[in-house]
């Protein structure tokens, strides 16, 4: 019997090798392992030894010649009795060299065979492992059965494997499972991203239902086993809870393209607090472009006093204090709006707007109009500490009386800031930077800021609204006037 | 006999001079003394003493042990062809390391636990495991086909060294039963770089534990040569540890059983750890994907040649008359019977069935995994010609 060799992959993954040199040639006797062949792979010079004994019926491949994995190299008339070839008489042997016929060797090895050129398709046993000498195009797939005819009670798998062992045995699963989806689920929109996990894809595609008509009702707007089935049952598709602040994107409403966002903690409370404020509390915001060149150098000599040692002086600290002594002059700007009267409170509970990781909190500083500048700073230092690490106690965030944005940190000029519910003033505090100013008839470049201040007009007028920016501004302008007002 | 003094033209004393090559403080700072090697035979086959280690075998003992030898050294060949033939994915080839794993390997009980690396196919054929296992492992026919606990042989673990970390925690288990056993884990020197193998030590060293930790010392971390793995020879690392640590010389076969046997001895006798470096060579590949001509030079693999394991068990019999030559001829022919039988049940083996992945999952049914089986089982049949 003639069998051929195939060249085999004899590092991980290679896919060619050159033919170097030929240790046999035909009418050879050869061994078992007996080296007929040096070649050259992308990462080795290799001897390869024969798998069979007997005498060498042709060489199939020249030196010099850059062979493909799996493709014969040499034949081996072995003796042996082989399997008859389907089909043709066996093939004589040549002693000149030209392989006789494409007969080849049962697949007993692991080489697996390079893509046939259209000859009949051999079942090969195909590579198992992982980038094991696979080329492109070399595996094909096996034709799937049609949906099968549903034989009830005739297991379908019973074949080979139910007779190996009792345990082994697989009670079999409807073919129905693999059935392709149907009607208009095939024509589903390329493109667009859809949320759902395996399962809920794989039972869409069952139930032929297309994922990109759907809209999730899951996390992140995903796609559930019950959106897909009342899909299937032609229900109209679950209405989608209109989610306070995020409703209304119009057009792109319902599309997958968007991420949806559960409204929920602290984002829904901010929600809800700023539509109740914007909504009942009729806004006036002025604005108000200061020179804080003063208040810059006030907190740098702060810095240095031993009193301001172990706490942080920013110029928030100054603004902070600059409202608190407005409020003293003006205490109608701190105050709350019932329906029948207007609470004045005496004291000043100052909130601070913060960013943090889970949203917008206000906490506020309890009495600040009794602390001195550095147990200010102090305050202030610790509130924003507790906020961005997410301690604030429910204590720290109710109670306020006025607020202060500093919408500054966010690289900002000033805002129209919302008023937190239930106080009739909001300071924002925008960022200082370099500007042309006119000093004493001179542009000459100082720290300017703005300020804007929105406050509850059923409350505060125009007129002392305007005095309490006014006087912040002057305050920051020139941080004595706070000695004096104070 | 006589006591093993290492003298210029030794090829012992030549392996030192290369060794201390590669450990360039001991001649530059002369803080510590020359590496140690424990050595019984001679590459010439001449019987030495040593004043710490002795051993005493029978004719027919020293007989096996050569056999053994020969035996691994014709599967390791016969695997590397079936390699080079395509029948194989990959391989790691022993060659030259024989006498360290049959010696240690010969040194356990059995009752002890062995934990190998892939290339122990010498420890594995002292372990009774059947060579064709370790072949259906690189055939991708099965993922170690034999039981550990019915060989006390683990199986082959392929990530460097994290078996040393399995075997302490299999020795601190032995400890707590009071069993009379103890554990030898197999690394190689690349190993002793990784942060899994000097934990181990950690561990091993402040539990006391009754494990051996048996580096064979090949010289070479694939490509990577000793040099660049530790300023120090490897057996002293274990001091830092607070562990007796020995260098044998790793071709020597009744070395590396005397001095196995001894440390497992230690640690069954509640002594504590061991570190033996066998002081060995890799005279082939890495594995059967590497060309190692492209790191390593000639010359170097030829000193080698002259310190093979088997030729001095082999002149050393001849020498003292405890063979002739029917037993050499007879070895041979059973390595060559080996070799087919070898290649021939390799070849014969099975694919497994596509189901078979999911046995060995759970130990007791597992519904999900009935289900996902059965889902599988009706996938595979939805194709003509049915499953295969």
């Amino acid at each position: 019997m003639l069998r051929e060799f195939k060249l085999p992959d004899v590092g991980e993954g290679l896919t060619e090798a050159e033919i170097i040199k030929w240790h046999v040639s035909a009418g050879d006797k050869v061994v078992i392992n007996q080296t007929i062949v040096e070649i050259e792979t992308a990462k080795a010079v290799v001897e390869l030894p024969c798998p069979f004994e007997g005498v060498v019926g042709a060489l199939m491949a020249a030196e010099g010649e850059t062979v493909d994995v799996g493709k014969p190299i040499i034949a081996v008339e072995t003796g042996e009795e082989g399997p008859p070839p389907s089909g043709g008489a066996p093939a004589a042997v040549s002693g000149t060299g030209a392989p006789a016929g494409r007969q080849t060797a049962p697949a007993d090895d692991m080489v697996p065979a390079p893509p046939a050129e259209g000859g009949e398709a051999k079942p090969v046993r195909t590579p198992v492992l992982v980038g094991y000498g696979v080329k492109p195009g070399a595996t094909t797939r096996r034709p799937r059965k049609s949906p099968a005819p549903s034989a009830p009670g005739a297991p379908a798998t019973a074949g080979a494997y139910a007779g190996t062992g009792a345990e082994r045995t697989v009670a079999p699963a409807e073919p129905a499972a693999v059935r392709e989806p149907a009607g208009p689920a095939a024509a589903s929109r390329q493109g667009v991203a859809v949320l759902a996990k395996p399962p809920v894809r794989k039972l869409a595609r069952d139930l032929g239902v297309d994922l990109t008509s759907i809209t999730g009702t899951g996390p992140n707007g995903s796609i559930t086993r019950d959106d897909v089935h009342a899909a299937a049952e032609g229900a109209t598709a679950p209405a989608v809870t209109p989610a306070i602040g995020y409703a209304g994107y119009g057009e792109y409403a319902g599309s997958e393209r968007e991420e949806r966002i559960p409204v929920k903690g602290v984002r829904k409370a901010t929600a809800a607090a700023m539509v109740a404020s914007a909504f009942t509390a009729p806004h006036v915001t002025e604005w108000l472009q200061v020179d804080v060149t003063a208040t810059m150098d006030a907190v740098r000599r702060l810095r240095e006093l031993p009193d301001f040692a172990e706490v942080k002086v920013s110029p928030l600290l100054l603004v902070a204090k600059a409202l608190i002594t407005a409020v003293r002059r003006y205490p109608l700007i701190n105050s709350t709006w019932t329906g029948e009267e207007i609470v004045v409170k005496r004291y000043v509970n100052l909130g601070i707007a913060a960013a943090t990781q889970r949203g917008l909190i206000v906490p506020n500083v309890k009495e600040a109009q009794a602390l001195p500048l550095p147990e200010l700073a102090r305050a202030l230092g610790e509130l924003t500490e507790k906020a961005r690490s997410g301690r604030c106690t429910p204590a720290d965030l109710t109670g306020g009386t006025i607020t202060i944005t500093n919408v500054g940190v966010f690289g900002v000029d000033a805002g129209t800031p919302i008023l937190n519910p239930g106080e009739a003033a909001i300071l924002a505090f925008g960022q200082v930077r370099d500007l042309p100013w006119v000093v004493d008839g001179q542009i000459v470049p100082r720290k300017v800021t703005t300020l804007a201040l929105s406050f509850d007009h059923r409350i505060v007028d125009g007129e002392v609204g305007s005095y309490v920016l006014r006087d912040v501004g002057a305050m920051l302008q020139d941080p004595l006037r706070m000695l004096a007002w104070s | 006999m006589r006591v093993n003094r290492p003298k210029d033209g030794d090829p012992i004393s030549v392996a030192l001079n290369a060794q201390e090559r590669h450990v360039t403080f001991d001649a530059s700072r002369g803080a510590e003394a020359p590496p140690e090697l424990v050595q019984l035979l001679t590459p010439e086959g001449e019987r030495v003493e040593h004043p710490a280690y002795d051993i005493d075998l029978t004719p027919e003992e020293v007989r096996g042990l050569y056999r053994d030898l020969v035996l691994v050294r014709r599967v390791d060949m016969e695997a590397v062809a079936l390699q080079r033939q395509g029948e194989l994915g990959i391989w790691a080839s022993l060659l030259g390391q024989e006498a360290a794993q049959i010696g240690s390997g010969r040194a356990l009980t059995d009752a002890d636990m062995a934990f190998p690396t892939y290339r122990e196919h010498g420890v594995a054929w002292c372990r009774g495991v059947d060579p064709v296992n370790l072949l259906g492992l690189f055939r991708g026919v099965n993922h170690g086909g034999w039981d550990p606990a019915e060989h006390n042989f683990h199986l082959y673990t392929i990530v460097i060294g994290s078996q040393t970390l399995h075997a302490v925690g299999y020795a601190m288990g032995i400890q707590r039963d009071g069993a009379d056993a103890a554990t030898i884990v197999y690394f190689g020197d690349g190993a002793t770089s990784q942060g899994d193998v000097n934990e181990s030590f950690i561990w091993a060293s402040v539990f006391n534990a009754p494990v051996v930790f048996f580096c064979q010392n090949n010289q070479w971390a694939i490509s990577e040569p000793l040099e660049k793995q530790s300023r120090i020879p490897l057996y002293r690392r274990a001091s830092g540890f607070g562990f007796p640590g020995i260098r044998v010389d790793g071709n020597d076969v009744f070395a590396c059983l005397a001095v196995t046997r001894q440390a497992l001895k230690n640690a069954r006798e509640g002594q504590g750890p061991t570190l033996i470096e066998a002081f060995t060579y890799r005279m082939g590949a890495h594995t059967t994907s590497d060309d190692p001509t492209r790191y390593r030079v000639a010359g170097e693999l030829e000193a080698w040649k002259l310190k093979d394991p088997i030729e001095r068990v082999k002149a050393y019999m001849f020498k003292n008359q405890l063979a002739d030559q029917d037993f050499f001829d007879s070895i041979e022919a059973e390595a060559a019977d080996l070799g087919r039988d070898v290649r021939k049940r390799c070849l014969e083996m099975p694919d497994p069935h596509p189901l078979e992945i999911f046995e060995h999952v759970y130990s007791e049914p597992h519904a999900l995994l009935t289900e996902e089986r059965e889902q599988y089982a009706a996938y595979l049949a939805s194709f003509e010609g049915g499953e295969r």
